[in-house]
């Protein structure tokens, strides 16, 4: 297929599953502010744009991170080039480049979404609206993903796809866990205390798995098992494992590829899996869960580079 | 207004319906005012939902608006059409037949059929395209002839386009929503179908690929890119062909061989259906600075390894001050008399024509030969005394550049407007496309001018659309 | 006269190009007066055939180097022999009416300061001594001078600044023969050393068509009719059609170009590469 049509399937899916993320974030931000009993009410904010991976262009704007100057950078700003609303504008701009490749009924969900962001938009924002605001966010980024996969010919444009969506979710997850674990990192004192227990939570919620937790782990909320589910648990969805999985089949169902060009993408993703695949968390916690993830979101750039060469993006 | 007594409503409307419309009045005259205005709504909702915008890029506003749809249809028995279809051809073959000796033994110059300096000294004669023969002889392989008509069998041909007609997608799209939304009309009114449109257009496209094509032919369609006015057309019709869209920097052409940048490497192209005008299809070329299409093209194309449809160069054959020659071009390279008729036009390079365009400017259109799209144009009965004066100015500047037209009688096909239905002047653009036969589909682009007595269509200029019915029988 | 000629090129992007397409004119066209026994064009040390010949009949090549590029290097060998035939040009490939060659192109513009210089001609009956002194007259009003215009100037914009060089000579020389009645064109190529007050180089002149004689060739910079120092390569309306080398390239900033050329007389046949005892000189353009 026309690289630049890959290219614009693999982006249009990406910023689907940022948006997604990004919304996930702000939610469970406003609920943990408002269930904070520390003083310090902003730090959840800041932690939203650590684990929004914008830490440094916000502050370059922003004196402080506030309910309202993270909601608006993260939500609409359109200075944000990784904002809600930006993401949403770039996936259908994306689709738009490639409608040929796009079924229609993904064409129609990228571009129904598209013309309801500008209500949202020039519509008053409150608090009220904000809440319908994410939850359509999510319905919509589901909707789109769902669309695609229930109607697209399972060929390289689907695979191209599904690899953008995968890659943005192991980057998404590996960079959430990361700022709460490190960003937010427990005091002694806050150790299995109430604030502690709150954090692990929180991190649940985003990733929408505080009842798989249960379901899996029966207990209390263990920040190791919080980790573990995320990283490698192969039954979650959102964990690290299942996005490399998904990256891998897809990246060897890809019909049409130039062997000599495609090796190193191929390379990266699977010792990557294979790591995740046969990782334990009680090493990779002693080793520094941080170094860890913050290779791995250093490894997700490269073979997003790396796909992107390989296919002549 | 006696102006109006003589204009001729294709339907009859409202008193004395013509044969062709007797379904379509029944059907009018049967649906509740509320039903109308509920399928008004849902054909907009149609349009938006599936993109068929007309991108018009203006200070604020909606950036992608639509080209408004008229419900009503218009209507041509089976006959009236097969007269027009013969029409077509023969004139399409003239053209193409013009456009391939004007790059060549030039018979029609040497015959002083043609002015020899209208052809050699206009921007549109291409002397990179000299000597070089493609498949077929054909040069415009989409042409889109635009008609109008002034009374039962009356037609005109207003303007040819051979270079990158639009609007194509419009004639398959508003069946396409007319279908959706009136599904029992189709079932008792017996009309040509046009849906077919993309096939027999990758067909014509298949039939030109270059003399050094091995195999089948890989075509693809080269836009400009999303924020080109038609690029909705673009990507509806390498959809409706299941061929790649491309852009400029998808194609890269080595040693004169064209080829895609595909996943798995470069991808060799044969035919390229381009939507890109000549001044910017090949920097190599034409304008260096042009990032739309790609360098060397014209090369490959030289070399017998590319077809690039419409051919480079085929302008010639559209150009207002050219149009005049038609007629003689049937003449000549047919031996046959034309079917359809010019609109009687007034050369003003000729001291005689211009004497008269300004005698009688104010019952004429007056055009710019070089210019498109109704904006370097005149139309006097409608000009106000100071507009007239500034052009007249234009006129005895530069009367080269300009001819005249009476302003004809546009017939009328009923619309819905504010005040309910009315009659709104239309015109016609059918599409046809050469290749190894010619092929058209029934019909074409019916555009109207939504203003009540305005005469142009242009849909940059508030005209708007109306599905186009050939009859079967 | 046995010529043989180097001419290298080298294009270098002080930020690699990621993509460079170039159209080549550097074969010259078949006519009488020059024999081509040796030729021979080479991109970045790879022969180059050239693939087909354009509306002017000029032999034609594209090269594309994909993927990032910081030079590209375009060297011409070639041996030619040439006869003196006082600028007369038969035996060309001719595709277009000889009357195409009487309109203007934007480059060949005529202003009124063009249509003044052509009218400062008198009109007298032979054609030929007509052009000689339009061709001096061109010359009198541009003085040789390197640097000052570019391959964007056009002639009227040349004639304003009162300097050129050849390329500015032949579109004034094309632009005001054209005002008189006469079809004329641009024609690239080569001149050799030799000739008084000319540098070795690649070079330009006009084409007048004239009656009983056909295309006669008038180097206004120099004052004469191409003689057997001159290799005649291609031709055009103006120096868009006949650029010996016309590129894009995507990407890569400060394109900047490095030009020499020698020519050289050589007594017999030359091996590859010129021979000893060359006189060639070089040019920086």
């Amino acid at each position: 297929m026309l690289a630049r049509t890959a290219s614009n399937l693999f982006w249009l899916a990406r910023y689907m599953e940022r948006a997604d993320y990004l919304a996930r974030l702000l939610q469970v931000a406003g609920h943990m502010s408002a269930v904070r009993v520390d003083a310090d009410g902003n730090s959840e904010w800041e932690s939203a744009i650590a684990a929004a991976g914008c830490h440094e262009e916000f502050f370059a704007r922003h004196e402080a991170a506030t309910a309202e100057s993270v909601i608006d950078y993260l939500a609409f700003d359109r200075g944000n080039p990784s904002s809600i609303c930006n993401c949403i504008e770039t996936s259908r701009r994306n689709a738009r480049a490639v409608r040929t490749a796009l079924t229609s009924d993904m064409w129609e969900a990228v571009n129904t979404s598209w013309m309801e962001l500008r209500d949202f938009e020039s519509s008053e924002m409150n608090e009220d609206r904000l809440t319908e605001f994410l939850d359509w966010v999510k319905a919509r980024t589901s909707l789109v993903h769902g669309v695609y996969a229930n109607t697209m010919l399972r060929r390289d444009g689907f695979h191209f796809t599904r690899i953008g969506q995968f890659l943005e979710r192991a980057d998404n997850t590996a960079r959430l866990l990361d700022v709460k674990y490190h960003v937010r990192l427990p005091t002694v004192q806050d150790v299995g205390g109430v604030i502690d227990y709150y954090q692990w939570l929180a991190v649940l919620r985003v990733v929408g798995a505080r009842r798989a937790y249960r379901v899996l782990f029966k207990g209390h909320v263990e920040p190791a098992q919080v980790a573990e589910l995320l990283i490698l648990r192969p039954e979650f969805p959102r964990s690290l494992v299942f996005c490399f999985e998904q990256i891998c089949l897809n990246l060897d169902a890809i019909e049409a590829h130039d062997p000599r060009l495609s090796s190193d993408c191929k390379r990266i993703a699977h010792s990557q899996y294979a790591a995740l695949r046969f990782g334990q968390i009680e090493p990779i916690i002693e080793q520094g869960l941080h170094e860890f993830l913050s290779e791995l979101v250093d490894r997700c750039g490269l073979l997003g580079a790396e796909i992107a060469r390989g296919h002549l993006f | 207004m006696s102006e109006r007594a003589a204009i001729f409503d294709e339907m009859g409307w409202p008193d004395h319906i013509r044969p062709p419309y007797a379904l379509v009045d029944a059907w009018l005259k049967s649906l509740p005012a509320e039903q109308l205005a509920l399928k008004r709504r849902e054909a907009e909702v149609l349009f938006r939902r599936i993109g068929i915008t007309f991108a018009v890029y203006t200070e604020g506003g909606d950036p992608e608006r639509l080209i408004p749809f008229d419900l009503i249809p218009r209507v041509m028995a089976q006959a009236e059409w097969q007269s027009l279809r013969k029409g077509l051809e023969q004139r399409v073959r003239a053209l193409n037949a013009f456009i391939h000796d004007v790059y060549h033994d030039r018979e029609i110059l040497k015959a002083d059929r043609i002015p020899e300096r209208l052809v050699l000294n206009n921007p549109q004669f291409r002397p990179e395209m000299v000597d070089l023969d493609l498949p077929h002889n054909v040069y415009t392989h989409i042409a889109g002839i635009d008609m109008v008509r002034t009374g039962p069998d009356e037609y005109y041909v207003l303007e040819d386009n051979c270079r990158t007609p639009s609007g194509v997608s419009y004639m398959v799209e508003n069946r396409e929503v007319m279908m959706r939304l009136f599904p029992e009309l189709f079932r008792r009114a017996g009309v040509a179908p046009v849906a077919h449109y993309g096939d027999e257009l990758l067909e014509t496209l298949r039939s030109v690929a270059p003399p050094n094509c091995q195999g089948e032919p890989t075509v693809v369609l080269l836009t400009p890119g999303i924020h080109n006015s038609a690029y909705y057309e673009h990507a509806f019709l390498a959809d409706e062909m299941g061929i790649d869209l491309v852009e400029g920097a998808d194609l890269l052409v080595k040693n004169e061989i064209c080829y895609m940048r595909s996943t798995s490497g470069l991808t060799r192209v044969d035919v390229i259906y381009r939507r890109i005008d000549d001044d910017y299809i090949d920097p190599l070329v034409f304008r260096p600075e042009s990032m739309l299409g790609a360098p060397g093209l014209h090369f490959a194309t030289r070399a017998g390894n590319l077809t690039l449809a419409n051919a480079i160069g085929a302008g010639i054959a559209d150009d207002k001050a050219v149009y005049i020659h038609v007629p003689e071009m049937v003449r000549f390279y047919l031996g046959e008399e034309p079917l359809l008729q010019n609109v009687p036009t007034h050369d003003c390079s000729k001291p005689e024509d211009l004497a008269y365009t300004l005698a009688h400017i104010d019952q004429l259109v007056v055009k710019a030969v070089h210019g498109s799209g109704g904006y370097g144009m005149l139309v006097g009965p409608h000009a106000s005394k100071a507009e007239i004066e500034t052009f007249v100015a234009q006129l005895r500047a530069r009367p080269h550049d300009y001819v005249a037209q009476p302003t004809l009688a546009l017939s009328t096909v009923p619309t819905f407007v504010e005040s309910g239905i009315a009659p709104r002047h239309v015109d016609l653009r059918p599409f046809v496309l050469s290749g190894e036969q010619i092929r058209i589909v029934p019909g074409g682009l019916t555009r109207v001018a939504l203003r009540d007595g305005s005469l142009v269509v242009n849909s940059s200029q508030g005209g708007g659309t109306k599905d186009t019915w050939v009859l079967e029988r | 006269m046995h010529l043989s000629i180097q001419h290298r090129t080298v294009y270098r992007y002080a930020e690699p190009a990621l993509r460079v397409t170039q159209a080549l004119r550097l074969w010259p066209a078949a006519c009488t007066g020059q024999r081509v026994i040796g030729w021979q064009v080479d991109v970045d040390g790879k022969a180059l055939p050239y693939a087909t010949t354009d509306g002017f009949g000029n032999p034609v090549a594209t090269h594309t180097a994909d993927g990032a590029v910081d030079q590209v290097r375009i060297d011409v060998q070639g041996h030619v022999e040439t006869e003196d035939l006082h600028g007369v040009v038969g035996g060309t490939l001719e595709r277009l009416p000889v009357r195409f060659f009487l309109f203007e192109t934007p480059l060949t513009h005529v202003d009124e300061s063009i249509r003044e210089l052509a009218g400062q001609v008198p009109s007298i009956n032979d054609a030929i001594e007509r052009m000689h002194r339009l061709c001096n007259h061109v010359r009198d009003r541009l003085d040789y001078v390197a640097g000052e215009t570019d391959s964007a100037t056009t002639a009227a914009e040349a004639l304003a600044n009162g300097s050129g060089v050849c390329q500015d000579h032949a579109h004034l020389m094309a632009a005001s023969a054209r005002v008189l009645g006469f079809p004329a064109r641009y024609v690239s190529g080569y001149l050799c050393a030799g000739v008084e007050g000319a540098e070795a180089a690649s070079h330009a002149w006009a084409e007048i068509h004239i009656a009983d004689f056909g295309w006669v060739g008038f180097d206004a910079a120099n004052r004469i009719c191409p003689n057997e120092h001159y290799v005649r390569i291609a031709c055009g309306r103006d120096y868009h059609d006949a650029a010996p080398v016309r590129g894009v390239h995507r990407g890569g900033r400060s394109e900047t170009l490095e030009v020499s050329v020698s020519i050289s007389e050589t007594p017999a046949m030359p091996t590859r590469g010129g021979s000893p005892g060359n006189r060639g000189q070089s040019a920086q353009q």
